[in-house]
């Protein structure tokens, strides 16, 4: 900031003789841009941003996909606590709904945790929560594995959810869909582990990356949501990257497009809802064999 | 899907004949499919009513009824091993594994050689083995071929936690049995069930390191079995069950059943470097500074010694016990005592400098920070006192005693108090938030990177956010917990009535180890290098290794230690109710 302006004032405020006759010429599209990314805003509110993402892809007839993103901002003299639930859930089992299955999962999700929220939330006077983030969260994942086992048995579902509150996020994740950190110098983070067996076995060292590329059963999960009598999920607590993006996606962008690609769509991008149709038309342009979901989001100030 | 039914057999009406009858369910809806169901079941049936071995159910009767098929066979009065595990409030006896295994071996032997073809068991694991009111092994459910489902996407999903490698390629050969067995005596073992880890990660949790007790010989055969390649294991069930007996005579084990030792490492053979000994019990915590150990005791005094070789060098006596830590700032030690006062003394002369009064037995450890003393007093008040003048800049009042020592971060003091309040507080003493635990916070507080760390007698270590005191994780240990916590690369170490030193993930509240100690314990534990040094009312001094839990030495003392041991310079410094302080080569 302080550059630019004392290249700004510098520029005018240096006495030469031409000035009169001198031409000023208009900075050019790249100039401006490189000056906007340059600044780093401040708010004094500090705040949540997101935008969401999604298509069925180029191969597939039903997106069996689903996504939810709800970002709040409440501030004032009491204090300001951003607040945000972001989920991702990829479905299986075609004919055994699993639409159903992803769809059941980020509502069920999504509302036991609102509802656990709300009274901390939105009542004046309050006792401090007796819960914490991570027993919710756990408890979220139960009544959602429930209500899959009740409306639409024999099918499965990934899910990858992010809570945040405050500078806090706390991640459940069961499946392959994944969370990343996207910092703005190119770095990337994946922050989830995938529950599947090409994972495991490459975490064992059985088969290497150029295998696990070509691995007969890619598919293969060893943990989702709706299957199997125990589910144990992960569920941790990180901090925010600030400055940083918080990025949650399923298989049909993450396998399909290259990490390099994914830092520069999301660290290019003006906005994070350019952000999201970049990587879905990335995906898209790379064959589209899978539904894409991909949700961003920014603590901010 | 189906149940089992205990019933009754009316055949013989003059005694009580109890059967199992395990109902089937043919939900296919093509007649084609129902077929080939009734007829694979029906085959089972028969096969099964062939063979004799002592751990295999008789087989009675057979039939199907409309869209059921039902198997008659012989009730087993018993609990299967997983009951057994999870009902078990320690870890099983190695013996009797042992000999669980030995007798699974041989029956998997005997499906193994049935002619002419080989039988494969497929699902053994914990819930799949009764053990009947003999302690006799019998193998149940038999036949459950269903391991995968698959959606329309090739996404196939199974949930075998003692499964090998090889069933997700649809091979089953008595190779998998061996493999599953040995996944099964490594859940009796450790208790840890392998359904909640990732799968094949059996490596990772190596038996001795989650139970100690458990011989190097089980653990080897075990490990055998659980390899990756089928090729790696034992060649068939007879080996493995030869390998146990040779094991089980090896460590005498056969000969004193129920004979049980613990691993006794070097217990005796630490001597401290010094010893000294005060007039009563020490249950505080040392502090070092400029080569003096300063120590309070239940006798009133402060000692400071010469931590080379625990010289006597000045007493200062109070007028009630010490049972806190000193704190040591600009050549002064402040500490509180049971007289309600905040003494502070210098260190090289032991003269008093100023004493600050409340109106309560202080048990507190004072915290430095910002030019003022923050302690708490049994009075109900956290005290804010000014370093240099030793006048009170403010005080907050809580429901109840506070004994817990502050902690400051972020400008802001954290302090639990026995109603089980917690506060942040600002440096102009307000409230900024609060959080209330279910019993008293006697645990002080550690704050690192996002979160801030204590421990609760309502038996849970808390981690909150320390800007505005929401809850991220709670873990929950046996029994109440005094113990201050202590966190080193993303663990969090505390310690609980329960008798354990616990190890938690700071980031998911998973428990990574715990170590059994003989009594409760109440003081903290300290990460020095890569040990951990905790003590326990048992009168021992633990000293873990910090990853893994395993035990390096212990040194016992006479009486509980209830303080914290301090390390510094390779040596550790610990108090006794014994009435003596300890110096031990770290």
């Amino acid at each position: 900031m302080d550059k630019f302006f004392s290249w700004l004032f510098g520029k005018r405020a240096a006495p030469t003789k031409t000035l009169d006759t001198a031409n000023t010429a208009p900075l050019t599209e790249q100039q401006l841009q490189a000056i906007v990314a340059n600044q780093n805003p401040h708010f004094d509110l500090q705040q949540l941003v997101s935008a969401g993402g999604q298509s069925v892809g180029k191969q597939r007839e039903l997106n069996e996909d689903s996504l939810l993103a709800l970002t709040s901002t409440m501030a004032g003299n009491s204090g300001n606590l951003p607040f945000g639930l972001y989920i991702v859930a990829d479905g299986m089992g075609g004919h055994q709904f699993g639409e159903v299955a992803s769809n059941a999962a980020i509502r069920t999700f999504a509302g036991y945790v609102i509802r656990k929220f709300h009274p901390y939330l939105f009542q004046v006077k309050t006792d401090s929560m007796d819960e914490s983030f991570q027993e919710i969260m756990l408890a979220a994942i139960n009544e959602s594995q429930r209500i899959i086992q009740r409306e639409a048995p024999g099918s499965g579902t990934t899910l990858t959810a992010a809570l945040v509150v405050g500078q806090q996020i706390t991640i459940a994740h069961v499946g392959d869909s994944r969370a990343y950190f996207i910092y703005p110098d190119g770095r990337i983070e994946t922050i989830t582990r995938d529950h599947s067996l090409v994972q495991r076995l490459q975490e064992l060292g059985h088969i290497t990356a150029e295998e696990a590329e070509n691995y007969p059963h890619r598919n293969v999960l060893y943990k989702a949501l709706g299957q199997g009598d125990i589910l144990d999920p992960e569920i941790f607590t990180l901090a925010f990257p600030q400055p940083g993006t918080l990025m949650i996606c399923s298989d049909g962008l993450w396998g399909v497009v290259a990490e390099q690609d994914i830092i520069r769509s999301v660290n290019e991008a003006p906005s994070l809802q350019r952000a999201c149709q970049n990587l879905v038309t990335a995906a898209n342009l790379a064959g589209g064999p899978d539904n894409i979901s991909v949700v961003l989001a920014q603590l901010i100030g | 899907m189906g149940s089992v039914y205990r019933a009754r057999d009316l055949h013989f009406p003059n005694v009580t004949k109890l059967v199992a009858v395990k109902e089937m369910i043919n939900t296919a809806l093509d007649p084609l499919v129902r077929q080939t169901i009734v007829q694979n079941f029906e085959r089972e049936a028969n096969l099964l009513a062939t063979l004799h071995h002592p751990a295999i159910p008789k087989i009675y009767d057979y039939f199907s009824l409309e869209s059921r098929s039902y198997l008659v066979l012989e009730f087993i009065h018993g609990k299967d091993i997983e009951a057994i595990i999870n009902d078990a409030s320690g870890f099983l006896l190695e013996e009797l594994v042992l000999s669980w295994a030995i007798e699974l071996c041989d029956v998997l032997d005997y499906l193994h050689k049935h002619k002419p073809d080989p039988i494969i068991f497929r699902d053994m694991k914990p819930s799949n083995v009764m053990i009947n009111l003999n302690g006799e092994v019998i193998l149940v459910d038999f036949g459950i071929a269903k391991a995968f489902q698959s959606g329309s996407k090739g996404t196939m999903i199974g949930t075998e936690g003692y499964s090998p490698p090889e069933q997700y390629r649809g091979e089953a050969t008595p190779l998998a049995d061996i493999y599953s067995l040995g996944a099964t005596i490594h859940h009796a073992l450790t208790r840890r069930d392998p359904r909640l880890e990732p799968p094949f990660s059996f490596a990772e949790r190596p038996i001795r390191r989650i139970n100690p007790s458990v011989s190097a010989e089980l653990e080897t055969i075990v490990n055998r079995a659980l390899e990756y390649e089928p090729a790696n294991r034992f060649k068939s069930a007879a080996e493995m069950k030869d390998a146990l007996i040779s094991a089980a005579r090896k460590t005498g084990m056969l000969s004193r059943m129920a004979n049980q030792t613990g691993p006794v490492l070097k217990s005796d053979g630490i001597k401290p470097l010094w010893s000294f000994k005060c007039e009563d019990e020490i249950r505080g915590t040392p502090a070092i500074s400029q080569g003096i150990l300063y120590i309070g005791s239940y006798d009133n005094n402060l000692y400071a010694l010469d931590a080379a070789e625990g010289k006597f060098q000045w007493k200062y006596p109070a007028d009630g016990g010490i049972v806190s830590r000193p704190v040591l700032t600009d050549g002064n030690v402040y500490f509180g005592s049971e007289d309600k006062r905040l003494h502070v003394v210098s260190a090289r002369s032991g003269k008093v400098v100023w004493t600050y009064y409340t109106d309560g037995p202080i048990r507190s450890s004072p915290r430095i920070a910002e030019g003022h003393i923050f302690i708490g007093s049994d009075d109900n008040h956290l005290h804010a006192v000014n370093l240099t003048t030793g006048r009170l800049a403010w005080r907050f009042e809580m429901p109840d005693a506070i004994r817990s020592t502050p902690f400051v971060m972020n400008e802001l003091v954290y302090v639990g108090c026995e109603s089980g309040d917690y506060y942040a507080i600002n440096f102009r003493g307000e409230m900024k938030w609060r959080f209330r635990a279910k019993r008293a916070i006697t645990s002080s507080t550690v704050g690192m990177g996002q979160a801030i760390y204590f421990s609760s007698v309502d038996s849970a270590l808390y981690a909150l956010d320390p800007r505005n005191g929401w809850v991220l994780w709670r873990f929950r240990m046996g029994k109440a917990s005094i113990s201050s916590p202590c966190v080193v690369d993303d663990l969090v170490f505390v310690g609980a009535a329960d008798g354990f030193i616990y190890a938690v993930e700071a980031r998911s509240a998973k428990e990574v180890w715990r170590f059994r100690t003989e009594h409760q314990v109440n003081g903290s534990p300290v990460i020095y290098k890569d040990s951990l040094y905790c003590g326990s009312v048992d009168g021992n001094l633990y000293c873990l290794e910090y990853r893994t839990g395993r035990l390096r030495w212990k040194f016992s003392t006479d009486g509980a230690i209830t303080g914290t041991p301090l390390v510094n310079d390779d040596v550790v410094y610990i108090g006794s109710t014994d009435h003596k302080v300890y110096a031990l080569l770290a």
